[in-house]
């Protein structure tokens, strides 16, 4: 049911409701087996002919699709390839085989904060992590009073950054990030942050995004997250689908 | 909701993506916000903590000026009228240049690894890099002009040419910068090695010396130096008071332009590869 047909187009996105396809997907690094950092070293290697590359597979040769609406986890252990595979999904990286189809607007939900400067006030920070998220500057006005009562930081907004608290920043990142209901939105491990308040906000609003159709991806090791939130979970293991299908039946096989 | 709504949804398929120059042209006009807020908080960030503050850059050119007028009318005896004025317009611009080109360089590494979390146009590095040495730039001309109504000198017209110079030597330097961005990628020591280039570079531009104490047989040298040209257009309206000819124009144009091209080519040939890298 999940795994993508041998060949479609982009009509059969629109006409069967599937927001995300991945067909055939391998994302490869290319690591020099010997460390070299500099030209002078990369052109002597090069002069010897002892330029020579370990080939990494991340991601290798997925194909799953995910349905409008649905919430999807993607499981599996440290550096499984979980994360590479939410990068494809986000246009970060470019899959070296394979073909990625998304419909929507995609908003990443990676590490909380990424971008955020610390001279700069809480503000100031804001229309930079809006705008990284492709916002325009207006749109981010527009937004702003929402986002800094979200973030419950009204008293701080004007002070620099370095002087808010580790779950301070973590909020205004959520804040930010989720300040427009996405069509895909990717989760890659944050949920972790804040305390249980805000967690349970953050949670509250991801529900009430799904509710509204939007297509949600977890990427998480918390069993209890994957289990209570998606219907359909994914099992990938050194790059590899494991297991795909209901959410209860691939947990079970990976807590198994 | 109904299809017509979601036919309207923005569609990415990594297999029909356009020529890598033109999606990053289009990317980057999307994110045009981006740009102005990496060049304000570069901006904003340099002056918060100095006491001095924007007085820096005000003062860094005329200090420099000051040292150097002192040393070469002293030392060396350079026979030229309204030395400052001349020095300080080479400086100035080849602080931009070379300011410009070091954070272009420096820009997609030290970004905190933002291009492997986030999808922007890579290319958005750079050109923050371009604005907010233009920015400098503007501010550092306050001086030039300053110093030279000081000294007495006249005027002319002709300095209202002067942005167009300013124009070729961005894109000269955001050519470039591009080809540096790409390569810094690479190569982890690119920085000693273009700033070793750089000082070379100057000293072999006629910033701080004029050209013609070169001896007639170098002369070539500084023919083949594509900063000399862009230096010219530059200097000569406020300098010597002429716009000038076209000759001069379209040696400088085209040296930008093909600085330019080369560099757009060169950065966007290897584009999908940055994230995997930085």
């Amino acid at each position: 049911m999940h795994t993508a047909p041998e060949r479609y187009d982009v009509q059969a996105i629109l006409n069967e409701k599937y927001d995300v396809y991945m067909q055939g997907v391998s994302v490869l690094y290319r690591v020099p087996r010997e460390r070299f950092s500099g030209i002078k070293e990369y052109a002597i290697r090069l002069l010897q002919r002892r330029l020579q590359y370990e080939d990494f597979w991340a991601v290798r040769d997925v194909s799953f699709q995910v349905r409008s609406g649905e919430a999807f986890g993607i499981i599996g252990r440290n550096g499984s390839g979980k994360s590479t595979m939410l990068k494809v999904i986000a246009r970060v990286l470019m899959p070296t085989m394979g073909r990625v189809v998304t419909r929507g607007k995609v908003a990443p939900l990676l590490e909380l904060g990424a971008g955020f400067h610390h001279e700069l006030t809480g503000r100031e920070n804001v229309f930079m992590n809006s705008t990284l998220l492709g916002r325009s500057q207006k749109e981010t006005e527009r937004l702003m009073p929402e986002i800094i009562e979200f973030a419950e930081i009204e008293d701080f907004i004007d002070a620099p950054l370095r002087t808010y608290s580790t779950g301070m920043i973590a909020r205004l990142g959520f804040s930010v990030a989720s300040a427009l209901r996405p069509d895909i939105l990717l989760v890659d491990e944050v949920l972790s942050v804040g305390d249980s308040h805000f967690q349970e906000k953050c949670l509250a609003r991801m529900n009430s995004f799904r509710a509204m159709g939007t297509t949600i991806i977890i990427v998480s090791h918390n069993m209890n997250t994957i289990e209570s939130f998606c219907d359909h979970a994914l099992w990938i293991d050194h790059g590899q689908i494991k297991s795909i299908g209901n959410v209860r039946e691939v947990v079970a096989q990976y807590t198994g | 909701m109904t299809d017509e709504i979601q036919a309207t949804k923005e569609i990415y398929d990594s297999s029909k993506r356009p020529h890598p120059l033109i999606e990053e042209f289009l990317t980057l006009i999307k994110y045009r916000d981006l740009l102005y807020q990496f060049v304000s908080s570069s901006i904003k960030t340099r002056y918060k903590r100095s006491f001095l503050g924007v007085i820096w850059t005000l003062l860094n050119p005329l200090l420099m000026m000051v040292v150097l007028t002192l040393v070469f009318t002293n030392l060396f005896r350079f026979a030229i009228q309204y030395y400052p004025v001349y020095l300080l317009s080479g400086l100035i611009l080849w602080n931009f240049f070379s300011s410009t080109t070091i954070q272009a360089l420096q820009g997609m590494i030290l970004s905190g690894g933002l291009l492997n979390r986030i999808y922007v146009p890579k290319s958005v590095f750079t050109f923050s890099a371009l604005g907010t040495g233009l920015v400098n730039l503007t501010i550092s001309l306050v001086p030039l002009f300053a110093i030279t109504l000081f000294l007495g000198m006249k005027i002319h017209l002709s300095i209202l040419i002067m942005p167009l110079a300013i124009l070729l030597l961005a894109i000269f330097s955001l050519g470039i910068g591009l080809i540096l961005a790409a390569a810094a990628v690479y190569f982890a020591d690119m920085l000693p090695v273009y700033e070793v280039i750089l000082t070379l570079w100057m000293y072999a531009t006629p910033i701080i010396y004029p050209a013609d104490i070169l001896p007639a047989d170098r002369v070539w040298l500084l023919k083949l130096n594509p900063m000399y040209y862009l230096l010219q257009v530059f200097r000569r309206p406020l300098y010597e008071g002429v716009v000038p000819g076209w000759g001069e124009w379209a040696i400088a144009a085209s040296v930008a332009l093909a600085v330019f091209i080369a560099g757009s080519l060169i950065f966007t040939s290897k584009i999908n590869e940055y994230a995997y890298r930085t």
